[in-house]
């Protein structure tokens, strides 16, 4: 993303000097308000993605008794990273410093956003928002793996902590100036920064909070997939202000993605569909559902740089790598993800990492991939998965460990028996 | 007086109200309910791991008839509830002590 827009300005500046080299001096950057209007709208429905998908999409997955909690932990999750965004979380992400590791803080607090500020095409503070709704659904997304069993203040402390410490961070090292973005590595809206980072935070917190009581003997069915049918789909919806928003701009590149990420979605909602159809008897709605998320997840890195047969396959690898990631890993492994995040998002991410190093076309995002004879962007990928990887799992590990020292991540096994819904919020669904 | 109670498959419901309605009875409770016979339950797969629901969802009704209307109330619920599969459900008699309409007053066969 962060690639593209130089690119365009280079692009304009040459064109310009072409014609008249008396206007190539600075080409002063001048407010698109096509741009700014696309960009208004993603920002609206990323935003959406979290508060109600994402909230809607776990609370459907849980017992009755939990309910509740699940979407409070989302929605406390969009209120805290908001706050958190707009104090520090933006200047370490993406205020330009001598580090390749981490931004300043010299746009602390925003202090620098001004009704004229333009970043780009679009006001500074859009971009800054949209950016925030980023941050918002990475952190939501991890409280898909904990639910059911942690503790609230736990959790809060939690993510305020590791919205700062690490999601900041990698998004610096991406699209921030850092060290992963000047190494080349392709990731178009967040495969790496958004999904990799929350799936890895995610599969950490699930191990070290340990199992919910009565995993592998009682019943832990979904409670009511409607619920999570409307959040999988207002998160699809949603993923075209993602991905195609990431073109930070209204142009061919936003159409191109929005293009691979329907294409995606819908293959890997077919395969996990077909591929449980076939190994389970039935094709279910959690099933294509969890598909569909997949595909999403895995078509994020490479939005803007594949075309439309590179996302089906995405799209294919991507449903039968995240099906098996939650019904064969998992359990062998034996730790508790409760809602696959791990399975969905960390995979997911890992696999359209990869694959945007294989299927990325020249032609749609500057960069070719190992099928037009870059092997090596395959290398490049690995490099930023590894990366996010040994970052979000050591700086999470020890996060988690110093507030289960403090605090306690768990609450006792009464309130999880009876339900965190009334033991953490004093409120119950009838 | 008897107090008639019968478990039955869920999508038996209209069937057994049209049955019942034809043999006199003038009128029923229905509530949703869950639990197992020896049909024990059925599994379910979410995500590749197995849940065994011991509680199966049925429909429970209540009727209270007179003594000379109870063998053929049974007997429709009987027939307008079966397949002559497992799952099928029972019917249970009581003795009924007493019945009471609220508005008027009425007791005994009077008040069903």
């Amino acid at each position: 993303m962060i690639k593209f827009i130089p690119a365009i300005a280079a692009l304009a500046a040459a064109l310009a000097f072409a014609i008249d080299p008396a206007l190539a001096q600075e080409p002063k950057p001048k407010l698109d308000t096509g741009d700014t209007a696309w960009m208004l709208t993603s920002t609206a429905i990323v935003l959406l993605m979290t508060i109600p998908g994402v909230a809607l999409f776990y609370a459907g997955m849980v017992r009755k008794k939990n309910v509740l909690s699940v979407l409070m932990q989302s929605f406390a999750a969009a209120c805290l990273v908001t706050i958190i965004w707009m104090v520090a979380g933006y200047s370490l992400a993406f205020s330009k410093g001598t580090s390749s590791l981490v931004g300043n803080l010299d746009l602390a607090f925003l202090e620098h956003l001004t009704v004229g500020g333009i970043n780009g095409t679009i006001p500074d503070s859009v971009f800054v928002i949209f950016q925030m709704t980023f941050a918002i659904i990475t952190a939501a997304l991890i409280t898909g793996a904990v639910a059911e069993r942690m503790k609230f203040s736990a959790l809060l402390w939690f993510i305020g902590i590791w919205s700062l410490v690490v999601y900041s961070p990698v998004t610096y090292w991406v699209w921030g100036g850092g060290f992963l973005g000047d190494a080349g590595v392709l990731d178009f809206a967040g495969g790496t920064v958004v999904h990799i980072n929350s799936g890895v935070a995610a599969l950490v917190a699930a191990v070290m909070l340990g199992k919910r009581k009565g995993y592998g003997t009682e019943n832990l069915a979904p409670h009511n997939l409607v619920l999570t049918v409307i959040g999988g789909s207002l998160l699809w919806v949603g993923w075209f202000g993602f991905n195609a928003g990431s073109a930070v701009g209204a142009n061919g590149g936003a159409g191109m993605a929005m293009a691979v990420t329907q294409i995606a979605a819908a293959a890997a909602a077919l395969a996990w569909m077909f591929i449980e159809w076939i190994n389970h008897k039935k094709p279910t709605v959690l099933g294509i559902v969890s598909g569909a998320v997949a595909g999403l997840v895995a078509i994020t890195p490479a939005s803007g740089f594949v075309g439309p047969k590179g996302a089906l396959a995405i799209g294919i690898i991507a449903g039968l790598v995240c099906y098996w990631g939650a019904t064969w890993l998992k359990p062998k492994l034996g730790y508790d993800d409760s809602l696959d995040v791990f399975a969905v998002h960390g995979l997911g991410g890992i696999t359209g990492a990869i694959l945007t190093g294989v299927f990325a076309v020249e032609a749609i995002g500057g960069t070719a991939g190992a099928l037009e004879g870059n092997v090596g962007q395959i290398g490049t990928q690995i490099f930023g998965i590894a990366a996010t990887i040994v970052w979000s799992g050591v700086a999470s590990a020890i996060i988690l460990f110093v507030i289960d020292k403090v605090i306690g991540l768990r609450v006792d096994e009464e309130s999880e028996a009876e339900g965190i819904d009334f033991s953490q919020h004093g409120e119950m669904v009838r | 007086m008897k107090f008639i109670v019968a478990i039955i498959k869920p999508a038996k419901l209209d069937a057994v109200r049209e049955a019942l309605v034809e043999a006199g009875v003038p009128g029923l409770t229905s509530s949703e309910v869950s639990g197992f016979g020896r049909q024990k339950g059925h599994t379910e797969i979410y995500r590749g791991a197995e849940y065994a629901i011991s509680f199966v969802p049925k429909t429970k009704i209540e009727v209270a008839v007179t003594d000379a209307q109870a063998d053929a109330v049974v007997e429709a619920i009987k027939s307008a509830a079966g397949t002559g599969n497992i799952g099928d459900g029972k019917i249970f008699v009581q003795e009924l002590g007493q019945a009471v309409r609220i508005r008027t007053g009425e007791t005994g066969e009077e008040a069903l």
